[in-house]
């Protein structure tokens, strides 16, 4: 359903995207994982007939993204990472908008609208302006108004950024529930690590190149076996006797001392037995998405502060209400 | 050509025109500070201009006014849609950008019209006589005006990046071209230095044919006024399409 070949896109000589390729199957969850600034967003835009890539090609539904984009346009809907919807219209007025754009006939508006604002639990709030929604709210809009002309793909960049959690599960009943109704194929970009177990499969991305690409079950095979926590009364006496005992690589932090192991619960008893000083702690768990990209690349996917841009929007934002 | 959606853009456009009062009023305010406050100072020191007093003379200059500033307001909105990002929405859709431009040149070309005839309920109070023929004269040339304004607002809205440049744009050029369009002061009067730049601006044609359908004193003939206004539209519209098409958004 999307076929990318080495597709790569500059700005000002410094390579956004640097030649990533990969397919996606129909009716896959596909996800891009990768820190703020990896290219996600560069990426899609390309996809979307939005930016012209640098060099590469890709297909999306079959139709060839350079030379045919207003077929691709028609295959796919997206919900863009800022928001996009008209926020002096009504929620109705926007999805209307958008079925007159991209020419849903006439006597069937009414009926998809209904659907999708059923789908997203937002009939009551069908005739309020926009601009007096939550984030959760415009959110669910937003994937309305891109189901609206029942796309083929649709593609999500960092769909639950910013909302809490309870929102973010929401997000991801419509979106299972989406694919098990429909055979659309999901792309969608996020870089928390949590959410992207919700993938069929993942592209791991870093300064514009896919280091890693697989089921999250797979990748998590990366990082052999369990990762096992350990507390004790001295952390830097016991970090060294693990080290010289186990032959494990231990790392330190505030939470305590942790390694990887195989068959971590039987190795537990084992440790409690012979270690030579008494522990006060100890926890096993299966490794997550974070760890395999820890593992890849050596640092944590953490929460970047906003750039200097997206702080001046905001901020235009807030003083919007005299547009 | 994309009619569906030229219109969807015209009627957003409008909609949102009609939720936000305060573009209409001051509208209504701007007329009242120029022609009654300015006006009213001015008049004793110009006199008798061709038989109008002074008042009278600018008024056609005020619709000129009301014109230029909703066209360029109307076109620059592009810069706020483009941050707040509902332009995305509609450039990734299937459809053409001509169209986008195109509506865009529509919906800024109808609000103009309509807060131009808004300034007619003045013309009582300053006894410009208005023949209800004269109105549907008017319309059509005020079209004709605002197209042409409004695709010059679309250039600057696809070449400027942010709307921090608004100011500069209303300095540099907005104002210039409205102070130099013979609508404050009859073009006779200035050096002809300046009568070169006056007549190069294509608002003096546009005010010329206001005021000869309003006044009937004019310093060129109606074709020539026409032609050139016609002409001028043409090109800029042409222009603002073609640079529209061409940005990354
Ligand atoms: N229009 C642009 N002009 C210049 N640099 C850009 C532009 N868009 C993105 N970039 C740069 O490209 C890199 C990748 O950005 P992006 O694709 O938005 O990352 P992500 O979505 O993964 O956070 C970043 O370093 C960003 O600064
Ligand atoms: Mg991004």
């Amino acid at each position: 359903m999307i076929k990318v070949e080495d597709l790569a896109r500059s700005f000002n000589g410094l390579w956004a995207v640097d030649g990533v390729s990969f397919g996606v199957k129909e009716g896959e969850i596909f996800g891009f994982l990768g820190p703020n600034g990896a290219g996600k967003t560069t990426t899609i835009r390309m996809l979307c007939t939005l930016i012209q890539p640098s060099r590469g090609q890709a297909w999306i539904a079959g139709y060839d993204v350079l030379k045919q984009p207003t077929e691709v346009r028609r295959s796919l809907g997206i919900i863009f990472q800022d928001p996009s919807l008209d926020d002096r219209l009504t929620a109705y007025e926007n999805l209307k908008f958008h079925a007159i754009i991209y020419k849903v006939p006439r006597r069937e508006r009414k009926m998809r609208i209904d659907r999708v604002l059923g789908m997203t639990e937002l009939q009551g709030r069908r005739n309020d302006l926009v601009r007096y929604f939550s984030g959760g709210m415009k959110r669910r809009l937003e994937i309305a108004r891109g189901l609206l002309h029942e796309p083929k793909v649709l593609f999500l960049d960092e769909p639950t950024l910013g909302l809490d959690p309870q929102t973010r599960n929401r997000i991801w009943q419509y979106l299972h529930d989406l694919r098990r109704t429909k055979k659309i194929t999901l792309f969608l970009t996020t870089h928390y690590m949590d959410e992207a177990e919700n993938c069929d499969r993942i592209a791991v991305i870093d300064y514009g190149k896919i280091i890693a690409l697989d089921t999250p079950e797979n990748l998590k095979r990366m990082v052999k076996g369990d990762i096992v926590t350990v507390h004790t009364q001295d952390d830097t006496l016991a970090q060294k006797e693990l080290g010289e005992r186990y032959r494990v690589v231990v790392k330190r932090d505030s939470s305590g001392l942790h390694f990887e192991m195989d068959k971590g619960e039987e190795f537990i008893p084992k440790l409690v037995k012979d270690f030579s000083m008494p522990i006060t702690a100890v926890s096993v768990r299966r490794p997550t998405l974070d760890d395999v990209f820890l593992k890849l690349t050596g640092r944590e996917i953490r929460e970047e502060t906003a750039s200097d841009k997206d702080r001046l929007r905001q901020r235009v934002r807030r003083i919007g209400g005299m547009r | 050509m994309d009619w569906s959606t030229i219109y969807m853009i015209w009627l957003r456009d409008l909609i949102r025109y009609v939720r936000q009062r305060s573009r209409l009023y001051s509208s209504i305010a701007r007329p009242i500070l120029w022609l009654f406050i300015l006006g009213s100072g001015l008049r004793p020191s110009f006199g008798a201009i061709q038989g109008f007093d002074y008042t009278q003379f600018i008024f056609p200059g005020i619709i000129a006014m009301a014109l230029i500033f909703t066209s360029i307001q109307s076109a620059i909105s592009i810069i706020w849609d483009r941050e707040f990002g509902f332009l995305k929405e509609i450039l990734v859709a299937p459809v053409p950008r001509t169209a986008v431009a195109l509506g865009k040149g529509f919906a800024g070309s109808t609000l103009s019209v309509f807060q131009g005839t808004l300034i007619l309920i003045f013309a009582p109070i300053v006894k410009v006589p208005i023949a209800w023929y004269n109105v549907l004269i008017l319309i059509p040339a005020m079209f004709l005006i605002s197209f042409a304004l409004v695709g010059i607002g679309i250039i600057i809205a696809s070449r400027m990046t942010s709307f921090e440049g608004f100011g500069t744009i209303m300095n540099f050029l907005v104002m210039p071209m409205f102070f130099l369009s013979g609508a404050m002061f009859p073009i006779s009067r200035l050096p002809s230095w300046l009568k070169v730049v006056v007549y190069i601006n294509p608002l003096t044609y546009g005010v010329d044919l206001l005021r000869n359908i309003l006044l009937g004193i004019s310093n060129f003939p109606i074709a020539l006024d026409c032609c050139i206004l016609l002409v001028f539209s043409f090109v800029v519209i042409l222009s603002a399409v073609f640079f529209f098409n061409r940005g990354e958004y």
